[in-house]
């Protein structure tokens, strides 16, 4: 890693009114945790529920899409990236130092908070909040890289990101079971299901099977990104 | 010393055949027309790069394929079943994650690149007036997701006529699923080219669009799913779905048309019903509204 790419990583990620309109997002997922917290009392199952529908399947995804993207993909866009690679340091350097980044932005921003809105709705009752907790952790992280590797790849990474999160994920994954079996989603609420003593979540995915898949997806995806970005070519506006 | 000149410089200006233009002058009708057929094509690549053409024909192919698919199933079964497997009213709710895309990849592409360019002040030079630059991007856009809409019910109706369904009954529902279509391509057209008209960076643009509107559907679903049956207050659930563009819609066309609802909880009542439909007609509104102030100073720098 080198400090100087990843201080100014982070604040082009975090500069100015960005840190804020991120901030907003996370805040609203807390205010709707308070808001089903004095409406509808303790219930793990909404726990479970809401945890699962909107932190799980909708915050992190987007929050690891918009980061991910968002720690070189602006770079890329608008050609200032030649500068960066022009210094003398390493490609997969500079894509392990944006990974950082992006994952512990992805992180302070989707995971902490679906570990409060855990603590909120259910307490440390059944181990419900750590183990959404450790799931928009592990699955933050996943995002960070594969929308990062993505970004290297590709000039249109938010849409098709968007596409994987939406259309594969989403629906697809609700007509076709075996699309399950390869998603982020399914193989972090494996981690879930482990951890949460109260059979609230059911995942898909076998724990080890997840762990490897995680795994593998993390680090072969910091891996060809740094691979993508020593070959880049800078295209034309199209 | 100087010396006089021996011969005064001559020159001689040449006559190289520059023409004034004196074809006819088009005026602002012609504009907005030509800036909206531009805006139109282009939010399906057509006349732009090969590049820009893939993502929105995928689309479109991604859209029709389950409408393609519901025909072939209604063809199979038409005997034991007498109507299609989904209704032609709930395809936009089902299909929202491509309209989503659609709008956040293409909304930006329209507007984004006028600013960060700087050709805002060029079209504004010509006789256009701010509203009519609105107009042709914003119908432009419309009719783009009207059209990614009108396909699949078309391939659907032509699907339920081959399986011999009623063709009244079919005629019927599918007009009233191209109204709502209607409805929703200029809400969402309409929401996402304010947010794009906030930003000249394009990634920006299409997160933002894409935060808003996935976000907002994700939360409400959920929302609307736990109050209802856990809580038990179907009421409240129905209020809850003016906070989404795609739930208010779908709320508009079941309450309006008399569609069958995609959401978790149709708006509560005849009060919850004229509220949906005064809801959306304001957010079309404010977004014309709020576009027409966007344009009315734009930075030449």
């Amino acid at each position: 890693m080198n400090g100087t790419v990843v201080r100014l990583t982070y604040r082009a990620l975090l500069g100015g009114r960005r840190a804020w309109l991120l901030l907003a997002m996370s805040v609203l997922l807390l205010a709707m945790a308070v808001l089903l917290r004095l409406t509808v009392g303790v219930d793990h199952q909404v726990t479970a529920d809401f945890l699962g529908a909107v932190a799980v399947a909708a915050l992190v995804p987007l929050f690891g899409l918009i980061v991910g993207t968002g720690v070189i993909g602006p770079e890329i866009d608008d050609g200032s990236v030649v500068y960066l690679l022009s210094k003398p340091i390493s490609r997969p350097r500079i894509i392990l130092s944006k990974f950082a980044v992006a994952a512990t932005g992805t992180v302070l921003f989707a995971a902490v908070p679906t570990f409060v809105a855990g603590l909120v709705m259910s307490g440390t009752a059944g181990r419900i909040a750590l183990g959404f907790g450790v799931a928009a952790l592990v699955a933050s992280i996943a995002y960070s890289a594969i929308f990062l590797l993505l970004a290297v790849v590709t000039r249109h990474a938010v849409v098709y990101g968007l596409a994987y999160a939406l259309i594969w994920e989403g629906l697809l994954g609700s007509f076709v079971p075996g699309a399950r079996t390869l998603s982020v989603q399914q193989w972090s609420l494996s981690l879930t299901e482990a951890i949460a003593t109260r059979d609230l979540v059911s995942s898909d995915v076998r724990l080890a099977v997840a762990g490897v898949l995680l795994a593998v997806v993390i680090v072969g995806a910091t891996w060809y990104a740094g691979q993508r970005l020593r070959v880049l070519s800078l295209a034309g506006e199209e | 010393m100087s010396r006089p000149m021996p011969n005064p410089p001559s020159g001689v200006i040449h006559d190289i055949g520059y023409r004034k233009y004196d074809g006819p002058r088009l005026g602002r009708r012609q504009v907005t027309r030509a800036l909206f057929a531009q805006s139109l094509r282009g939010a399906y690549g057509l006349g732009r790069s090969a590049r820009a053409k893939v993502l929105p024909m995928l689309l479109l192919g991604v859209m029709c394929l389950p409408a393609f698919i519901i025909t072939v199933i209604a063809n199979v079964t038409s005997s034991i079943t007498g109507e299609l497997p989904l209704a032609y009213s709930r395809y936009a709710v089902v299909t929202q994650g491509i309209l989503t895309i659609f709008v956040a990849a293409q909304a930006p592409a329209s507007l984004s690149r006028d600013l960060r360019f700087k050709t805002v002040p060029l079209y504004f030079s010509r006789p256009l007036e701010r509203s009519d630059y609105v107009l042709a991007k914003f119908a432009g856009l419309a009719t783009a997701l009207f059209l990614l809409l009108t396909a699949p019910l078309l391939i659907m109706y032509v699907g339920a006529l081959l399986a011999e369904f009623p063709v009244g009954r079919e005629t019927g529902d599918v007009l009233l699923a191209l109204v709502g279509a209607a409805v929703f391509a200029v809400v969402f057209a309409g929401v996402g080219l304010v947010i794009a008209s906030l930003t000249p960076r394009r990634g920006l643009g299409v997160a933002a669009i894409i935060t808003v509107f996935a976000l907002s559907f994700a939360a409400v679903s959920a929302l609307q799913g736990i109050i209802r049956y856990e809580v038990g207050n179907a009421d409240l659930a129905g209020w809850l779905g003016l906070l989404s563009p795609i739930t208010l819609v779908d709320g508009f066309q079941s309450w309006v048309l008399d569609a069958s609802s995609s959401a978790v909880a149709p708006p509560p009542g005849d009060a919850g019903g004229v509220v949906y439909v005064l809801v959306t007609f304001a957010v079309i509104g404010a977004c014309w509204a709020l576009l027409n102030l966007r344009y009315r100073k734009v930075s030449v720098s």
